[in-house]
């Protein structure tokens, strides 16, 4: 199955809500190219939801913002006239109808012959894999069956944009996962444009052509999962996604000091007092090394054990190393870092919390 | 399944007090009634099939009832949604104004409309003007009719209230993200879930109309409810048997509407009512 899909734009799209001093969303500024899955990713309450409803068309921007569908300015229309297909939180199932006539509930709508209707449930439900539970009440199903009968429901009368408010968050740890990789080849296979919300961050990773990091009402940093991990734009996004460790010093002769030793950056590189850098760009050197700091705490995560250093900078650092070793707290570690850690581009300024 | 809560004797005993209450008042009354109705060799049922007063005023009461309870349903649904999916200045007053007619007896809202539509009521002092006619209906089918709506709609209203405020509005948007309309997300999705209200205040409507007293009292001049001629056969003729058969009709047509409409609603409505 391959849908058609149009491109979206966002458009200097703010919102305030009747009554609310300030405004839940800042004017915004969002391309999406047709055929593109982008997640909305951020902390809960920042107006990821909010955003998802002003291209769904369940909410109206404030004056002065616009949404296209493609050429076409939406922005006026209400969701009933946008083709869009949307999978709530909650999932929303109609709670008196089966799997089959929720599925085929957008398609009896559309007032298509019986016969067509029951061909595309069937598609749906094999594509879904809910074959089996077509005549089941919604009562009777799982967490995660309810979620792909919302995905079937959604799909169904073919939308030109796809629109997903946390599908996974009301699931368990391990269906999520699997429902994730699942989601992920599915939306491959469509084609639609899809827009995904999460505030879970592999997810976001996971699923995402490019992750739309916001914070507070506004977009931090618009990028490809790489760029969002590698190359934060500031420490928002920098302590929102994965964990990132901040190193103080004083600048010397090509070099940046701190109380754990000193890193010689490369010539010609620009004068600096902080490095930011994350546990895994570390390299232990079990001889030697640049840095060296003292074992406070090791935490065995299976893969790798994350330990914390104290006597490096200001803040204790996180590293991450091999799982196989084993680490005792006091005993000192040397490490170097990555040449990638010099060109993590974040402001050079005082952290700011959102 | 076993209550772990109290011990035997303590449950036995609680449950004590309820048991006397319904042999007392309950199951002690209605076998003397029964037992009346059917003594003089059944005349009291012979007379009801017999004597076409009787039935008139069964089948009248009937339509009666169930008219209002159609009618009350349907004002109470619009007034009921709108009042729960609209703010407007003035609405929690408008709420706590529609349960002051909860307050009053029957007797009170006969005289209301006597007062709207008797001969000396506003009705009539309107069309005066208007036509030069004196409009009366308040003796009528009609005010009957109209009081007993103006004490069934906040009872209707609050039971349907209670149940639209737990819709989950993702339900009417999820419909709406499917393309559906206005009229087809109520008839899809609205009313299914207010279903299981809607027969429980209808049964309630029902049932409560059917035994209205002091309404009937104050109107029911010139015609005759059941709950009427009841009263007239035990008061003024005497007549025990055909009273209690006539209470007991009364009470098995009610009983079988409200067991009707539990089979559609699926769950217990007389319970619920
Ligand atoms: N209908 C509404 N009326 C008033 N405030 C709202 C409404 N919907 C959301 N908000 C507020 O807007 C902010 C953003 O909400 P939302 O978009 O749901 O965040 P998220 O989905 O990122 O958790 C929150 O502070 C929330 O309280
Ligand atoms: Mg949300």
């Amino acid at each position: 199955m391959k849908l058609d899909s149009v491109p979206i734009r966002l458009e200097r799209c703010a919102k305030t809500f009747p009554g609310a001093a300030r405004p839940v969303l800042k004017p915004l500024d969002l391309d999406i190219a047709a055929g593109e899955t982008v997640v909305l990713l951020g902390p809960s309450g920042c107006g990821k939801t909010t955003t998802l409803r002003l291209i769904a068309g369940l909410e109206r921007p404030d004056a002065g913002g616009r949404v296209f569908f493609g050429a076409e300015d939406v922005s006026a229309r209400p969701i009933e006239e946008r083709q869009v297909g949307m999978v709530f939180q909650n999932y929303a199932l109609f709670p008196h109808m089966n799997v089959r006539q929720n599925v085929a509930y957008g398609l009896s709508i559309r007032r298509l012959p019986p016969q067509q209707i029951a061909r595309r449930v069937d598609e749906l439900l094999a594509l879904t894999r809910l074959d089996a539970l077509a005549e089941r009440q919604i009562a009777q199903l799982s967490g995660g069956q309810r979620q792909r009968v919302a995905l079937a429901r959604a799909l169904a009368p073919q939308p030109r944009v796809l629109l997903l408010d946390e599908p996974l968050t009301a699931l368990d740890a391990q269906l999520r996962e699997s429902l994730r990789t699942e989601m992920n080849t599915l939306l491959r296979n469509l084609g639609v444009t899809t827009v995904y919300v999460t505030h879970d961050q592999a997810e976001a990773m996971a699923l995402g052509d490019k992750i739309v990091v916001m914070s507070a009402g506004a977009i931090e940093q618009i990028g490809t999962p790489r760029d969002i991990y590698h190359q934060p734009a500031n420490a928002v996004v920098a302590s929102f996604i994965g964990t990132m460790n901040q190193l103080e010093g004083v600048w010397r002769d090509g070099a940046l000091h701190c109380a754990g030793g000193r890193l010689i950056a490369a010539p010609g590189a620009q004068p600096r007092s902080r490095l930011w850098f994350r546990p895994e760009d570390v390299i232990l050197t079990p001889s030697g090394g640049e840095l060296h700091g003292v074992v406070e705490s090791a935490t065995f995560l299976g893969g790798h054990t994350r330990l914390s250093l104290s006597g490096v900078g200001a803040a204790p650092i996180l590293v991450d190393a091999p799982g196989r070793t084993r680490y005792a707290t006091g005993e000192r570690i040397g490490f170097s870092l990555a040449a990638e850690v010099w060109h993590t581009p974040l402001p050079d300024t005082e952290t700011t919390t959102c | 399944m076993n209550d772990l809560t109290l011990p035997r004797h303590w449950r036995a005993a609680l449950l004590a007090p309820a048991l006397t209450v319904f042999l007392a008042f309950w199951l002690l009354p209605m076998s003397r009634l029964a037992a009346i109705s059917v003594s003089a060799g059944g005349a009291g049922y012979r007379a009801l099939i017999t004597n076409p007063r009787y039935l008139e005023s069964l089948l009248s009461t009937v339509i009666l009832s169930a008219l209002v309870t159609a009618v009350a349903l349907a004002l109470a649904l619009v007034a009921g949604l709108a009042l729960v999916r609209h703010a407007f200045p003035g609405r929690r007053t408008l709420i706590a104004m529609l349960t002051l007619p909860l307050a009053f007896p029957g007797v009170v809202v006969g005289f209301m409309v006597i007062m709207l539509a008797g001969r000396q009521g506003l009705i009539g002092a309107i069309s005066r003007e208007l036509t030069g006619h004196n409009t009366v209906f308040a003796y009528s089918m009609a005010g009957l009719f109209l009081g007993y709506l103006y004490f069934s709609i906040p009872r209707v209203i609050l039971t349907l209230m209670a149940a639209a405020e737990k819709l989950d509005p993702a339900l009417e948007e999820a419909a709406r993200s499917l393309g559906a309309s206005p009229w087809r997300i109520q008839r899809d999705v609205v009313l299914p879930a207010l279903r299981p209200a809607l027969l429980a205040a209808g049964a309630m409507c029902f049932a409560t109309a059917m035994g209205a007293f002091g309404t009937a009292f104050t109107l029911a001049t010139e015609i005759d409810v059941l709950p009427m001629a009841i009263y007239s056969e035990f008061t003024l003729n005497a007549n025990l048997v055909v009273a209690a058969s006539l209470s007991l009709v009364l009470g098995a047509v009610t009983w079988l509407v409200l067991a009707l409409a539990g089979l559609g609603g699926g769950g217990n409505v007389a319970a619920a009512a």
